[in-house]
């Protein structure tokens, strides 16, 4: 009798344990969800009251006379990722293949446990180091060598130390990429009698283009969300930035700024979600076009 | 000298010369954070909470924020390794491990990995206010675990894949349920591989603001209870560096090195994690 209670006692947990790691599973499947609906239904009612078009197209951002256009912040976030990307992406390609076709096993071994460090550093470390160094450098060097004078808080100095946050995930997913081109095919080139760097540019480079793209996207996708260090260096003036020395103010700046204070203000706070919003839809399309790439990447090989 | 020759010479130098640079702002970033801070960093500050007027330059310290970010880190933590381990079984041992469900949890989890900490923190707000919460240490700790779980399982994921499917199937010829497989065999082979998981996690949460900037609220005392508000060293940071007066700014710098400090140890402490996991690998 003993012996089947115990029997069944087993048969339970597992039966109960099915179920719950089942519905967690869903649980965190439907979170993604989730989110999208809450941020929908949360700006909807600027939706209603003001159109798509005038939202996305007007620079009025006036919450007090009911005017939110968003103009200004779409433009800074697009500029300073635009920015972070120019000067990232030829750093971390030449590095990445630097470490995956030339660099030998000890320098490997001492690379990547500090570009781990550097992936872990906190947004807000990156933010003061660029009040640190980065603005000065701007305001004392680069604005008067271009003939301008500058507070140093500009687009400049956010996409720089941007460009210093998304090294680690460019060059950690370059790194992956490179490791699923064939060995075979590198043998057979240079059989061919290609050199080395040959190879890299005919052979490699054209082989991963796909990955090196999915690679750009999701360094594209962790600039644009991007908050506190951002926040902290780009002058968060609402304008729309020409030059790259002028100040200007992200999409993430404008939620994070403005959140506490929102709630007495008819629609401020809808008009904050519509902005959270976008962000997560841009950077959802970036995340699935470049998963999905990888994943193809992943499945030809194996 | 054949001009392939000096191509691929110019491009030698160029590749080690964008390493280096990788590295060296990684090192400028470190030295920056320790010259700055280092000079205003003392034993109190890091033993008191901040009397009255710390924003004015009066005295005090961040314990409010260290304590405050340790709870927030560690209960997301704690609370994310509880939905992360199940699910990351799940997706190991209870589907195949190239069924199609697993591939979209798997995507799905990539894709919540990548959202902004920014977007994590409207939508915990969103959520706060249709349950009529407060800025509390719950609602801190509550986001921060949403943000927290695609890393975590993705981590795990990742080393549980590696067990040998032979492991597991003698542990089912024992008559062993997949239950038991789970908890005593598959967990216990990668114990090291779900404390890296723990770490990331815990340095993740340790370091983002965006996420907790309206949720957790701010206080200068240190919560007694969930519900009340709770600092946190990076949210402190930003504080302080906002105000006009010098003095206050030296305490955000001696505050961003307690925070790089408690990061370079955790980043530490994972790899050794790391090293552990790969040299017990069957």
């Amino acid at each position: 009798m003993g012996k089947i209670d115990f029997y069944h006692r087993r048969l339970w947990i597992e039966k109960l344990s099915f179920w719950a790691m089942k519905g967690l599973t869903y649980f965190s499947i439907t979170l993604l969800f989730l989110i999208l609906i809450g941020l929908i239904y949360k700006s909807l009612p600027i939706l209603q009251e003001t159109s798509l078009g005038h939202l996305f197209f007007s620079i009025e951002w006036q919450p007090l006379k009911m005017k939110f256009g968003l103009l200004p912040f779409i433009i800074s976030t697009l500029y300073v990722t635009t920015v972070a990307i120019i000067i990232s992406v030829p750093l971390c390609l030449l590095c990445a293949i630097y470490l995956s076709e030339y660099a030998d096993k000890r320098i490997i071994a001492f690379v990547n446990p500090l570009i781990d460090i550097l992936a872990g550093i906190p947004s807000v470390i990156f933010g003061i180091w660029g009040i640190i160094e980065v603005v000065p450098l701007v305001r004392d060097f680069i604005a008067p060598a271009f003939g301008t004078t500058s507070s140093g808080y500009t687009i400049l100095t956010g996409g720089i130390v941007l460009s210093i946050m998304i090294f680690p995930i460019i060059i950690h997913v370059l790194l992956e990429v490179f490791e699923t081109i064939p060995t075979d095919l590198k043998n057979a080139s240079l059989s061919v009698g290609a050199t080395k760097w040959q190879t890299v540019k005919f052979v490699i480079l054209r082989k991963a283009a796909p990955g090196v793209i999915s690679a750009v996207v999701l360094g594209l996708s962790r600039a644009f969300g991007e908050t506190l260090a951002l926040l902290m260096v780009v002058g968060n003036v609402i304008m729309i930035p020409i030059s790259p020395l002028d100040p200007g103010y992200p999409l993430t700046a404008l939620i994070a700024n403005n959140y506490g204070e929102m709630m007495s203000i008819p629609l401020y706070d809808s008009a904050l979600m519509l902005a959270s919003l976008i962000l997560f839809v841009i950077v959802l399309i970036f995340n699935f076009i470049s998963r999905r790439i990888l994943k193809n990447i992943e499945r030809k090989i194996a | 000298m054949n001009i392939n020759k000096v191509e691929e010479g110019i491009f030698k130098v160029l590749m080690k010369a964008s390493t280096l640079l990788v590295l060296v702002s990684l090192f400028l970033i470190i030295y920056s954070i320790l010259r700055k801070g280092l000079p205003s960093l003392s034993w109190a500050m890091i033993t008191q909470t901040p009397k009255g007027g710390f924003f004015l330059g009066k005295g005090g310290g961040i314990l409010n924020a260290i304590v405050g970010s340790l709870y927030l880190a560690g209960g997301s933590t704690i609370l994310g390794l509880f939905i992360s381990l199940p699910v990351a079984l799940y997706l190991n041992i209870y589907r195949t491990k190239t069924s199609r469900f697993a591939d979209f949890t798997r995507l799905c989890l990539d894709v919540l990995w990548g959202i902004p900490s920014i977007v994590y923190g409207a939508f915990g707000f969103a959520i706060m206010l249709l349950i009529g919460l407060k800025a509390s240490l719950l609602a801190g700790i509550f986001t921060l675990t949403l943000m927290v779980i695609p890393i975590m399982v993705r981590a795990m994921d990742e080393v549980i894949m590696t067990v040998p499917k032979g492991l597991i199937d003698a542990s089912y010829s024992l008559g062993a349920t997949r239950f038991e497989t789970s908890l005593k065999v598959v967990s216990k082979q990668v114990l090291p591989g779900i404390l890296t998981a723990v770490l990331i996690s815990f340095g993740r949460s340790i370091g983002d603001a965006a996420s907790v900037l309206f949720t957790s609220g701010f206080t200068d005392r240190i919560p007694t209870s969930l519900m009340q508000p709770a600092a946190n060293l990076p949210l402190a940071i930003f504080f302080q560096l906002s105000t006009p007066i010098p003095e206050v700014q030296d305490r955000a710098y001696a505050s961003a090195l307690v925070l790089t400090l408690i990061i370079l140890i955790i980043s530490i402490l994972s790899r050794i994690a790391t090293k552990k996991f790969t040299k017990h690998k069957v």
